[in-house]
């Protein structure tokens, strides 16, 4: 199978990668998929308080070159956005930036996956309410 | 910042990109194309052509090859069927002897981690009304010969089992299935594609009747196989699937590929002169790469019986780091890997699951296949560009930190998907 670029660029370079302190209450972490199936994401944010802003995006994914590079493309989407605004994020957005190819789309359903379990972790801890329905709050 | 790209410098007399899938197919020897050049251009007859000099210098041709592969396996010339393959060897066996012997039984017995085209053919024949058992495998990747015992009964007409695995390299114990089955009156099949050449395969010695074999994995050219079949002690009959002008003795009809035929027969008499020396040549090899490997990271674990195997066969999972991912940060060197994303149907390796591995330990795999014209500084750049990017994604790899941070993978509910 071959890779468009910017599958190689991140999976190459990959951006955020690391962890957070998940005990403090800035922080949430999501941990999605599993080990027999091939690929498990951790992606980590740090909220600002004040302002609920994901000032910090960490991941470290066990996964192909696309599930590598979607997670790191999460990151860097929702690193500087509102909680709120990062939920909007979706799975066939990150299909379009990264070109990736039909039998691949499970990738960029476990980075939005990701992305929420992150948010939803952040918010139980902060106790914030979830919102009912994401799609219709964004738009 | 992070990065998986390996800045390792390529060694004086290594070229890129490195060719270590010898499983898959292997380069044609240069030796082998110069015997086939002729034949393509000035000596293109028939071999059927039975009243000129063309065809007779192609039957010739034919008959040498056939003479180079039956030396090879301790058969005879007469009992060599020429075919496209061994997909078409074992299909023609297995369907062939299922036909022939109907009237004897309907139970054929073979087992999981055989080759598509063996259990495919089995499958189908499960449709027409056989009964087709398929023996499980240890933790090594043999077969349990007191199962197989067990599995006989008066309608058991074939057994067929694999003499060397294409993922893991074990090699079988023919010789005994080969006997248990010549004391119940069984005849016995093996797909010995990846043995023949690589390790002494002997029909009488081993109690074979039919065998298929393959022209590209020796260094021959692809399109071109064999099927042995026993003429006596017992006497294998066969029903040909292909119907035509009756060549090869009725069982195989269709003009002979003289050239394939000739460099198939080349590669048979190379392998058998050299077996030996390439074999300790590449045991050498690869001991070499799996104790870099199990010297310089830890969590790797070999797959499948490392006494009972192919010389030039390394298969090892790189715990906590995806098949695929690996694949994609060496890729200047070409092996393959039994994870699903490398699939089409997403399903890791069923043979490295039948070894009753976890599905994660199959995603992790790679299989190095080497060969004839690898060289040890390939092996040594091979290995330590494997060792380079397993690290890099292991920073990369939760389940790497987790280990390490001391938790327990599988006490985590985890969300298949």
């Amino acid at each position: 199978m071959s890779y468009s670029d910017k599958v190689v660029d991140h999976y190459s370079n990959p951006r955020n990668v690391g962890t957070l302190d998940k005990s403090s209450s800035e922080v949430g972490t999501g941990l999605v998929g599993a080990p027999e199936c091939g690929d498990v994401m951790r992606l980590q944010i740090r909220v600002n308080p004040e302002t609920q802003v994901i000032e910090e995006a960490k991941f470290k994914t066990f996964g192909c070159g696309s599930a590598i590079a979607s997670s790191s493309l999460a990151t860097e989407w929702i690193k500087g956005r509102k909680v709120e605004d990062a939920l909007t994020i979706k799975n066939t957005d990150i299909v379009k930036e990264l070109s990736l190819p039909p039998v691949k789309i499970h990738c960029s359903v476990l980075a939005e996956d990701a992305i929420r379990a992150a948010i939803g972790d952040w918010k139980k801890k902060n106790g914030v309410a979830e919102t009912a329905d994401v799609t219709t709050a964004a738009q | 910042m992070s990065t998986v790209v390996s800045q390792l410098e390529v060694p004086a007399g290594v070229t890129l990109p490195i060719y270590m899938d010898n499983h898959a197919t292997s380069p044609l020897d240069p030796r082998v194309l110069e015997a086939m050049m002729p034949y393509f251009t000035q000596k293109f007859g028939n071999a059927a052509s039975r009243n000129h000099s063309f065809g007779w210098e192609a039957e010739q041709a034919v008959d040498l090859a056939r003479q180079q592969i039956a030396k090879l396996i301790g058969a005879t010339a007469k009992e060599i069927i020429f075919t496209s393959g061994a997909t078409e060897s074992n299909n023609l066996a297995i369907k062939g002897i299922a036909e022939m012997y109907r009237e004897r039984g309907n139970h054929i017995i073979t087992q999981v981690t055989e080759h598509k085209a063996v259990l495919d053919t089995c499958k189908r024949l499960e449709k027409y009304g056989y009964r087709v058992t398929y023996l499980p495998v240890k933790a090594d990747g043999l077969i349990d010969l007191e199962d197989l015992k067990r599995a006989i009964d008066d309608k058991t007409i074939l057994v067929t089992i694999m003499a060397a695995n294409n993922e893991i390299g074990v090699l079988q114990p023919i010789r005994e299935i080969g006997k248990i089955c010549h004391e119940k009156g069984v005849i016995f099949h093996t797909d010995a594609v990846q043995a023949v050449g690589k390790v002494p395969v002997n029909v009488i010695e081993d109690n074979i009747d039919v065998l298929s074999l393959t022209a590209h994995k020796i260094y021959g050219p692809k399109g071109v196989g064999a099927l042995y079949v026993r003429r006596r002690n017992p006497r294998v009959q066969i029903a040909a699937q292909i119907d035509g002008g009756g060549h090869e003795r009725g069982m195989r009809s269709g003009t002979l590929n003289v050239p394939g035929i000739v460099g198939l027969g080349k590669a048979c008499e190379i392998s058998m002169q050299e077996m030996d020396s390439e074999a300790a040549y590449l045991r050498g090899l690869r001991d070499g790469l799996k104790a870099r490997f199990e010297s310089e990271l830890d969590y790797v674990h070999v797959n499948g019986s490392m006494e009972h195997r192919l010389p030039g066969n390394l298969n090892m999972s790189f715990v906590y780091v995806e098949g695929e991912s690996l694949l994609m940060g060496i890729n200047d060197v070409a092996v393959s890997s039994g994870s699903a994303c490398t699939s089409a149907t997403l399903e890791p390796s069923y043979v490295l699951k039948a070894l009753g591995l976890g599905d994660d330990v199959a995603h992790s795999s790679i299989r190095f296949g080497l060969g004839r014209f690898n060289t040890q500084a390939e092996v040594d750049y091979v290995a330590a560009k494997v060792i380079d990017i397993v690290k890099k994604l292991r920073e990369l790899s939760p389940l790497y930190e987790m280990v390490k941070e001391g938790i327990d993978l599988t006490k985590i509910e985890w969300q298949a998907h």
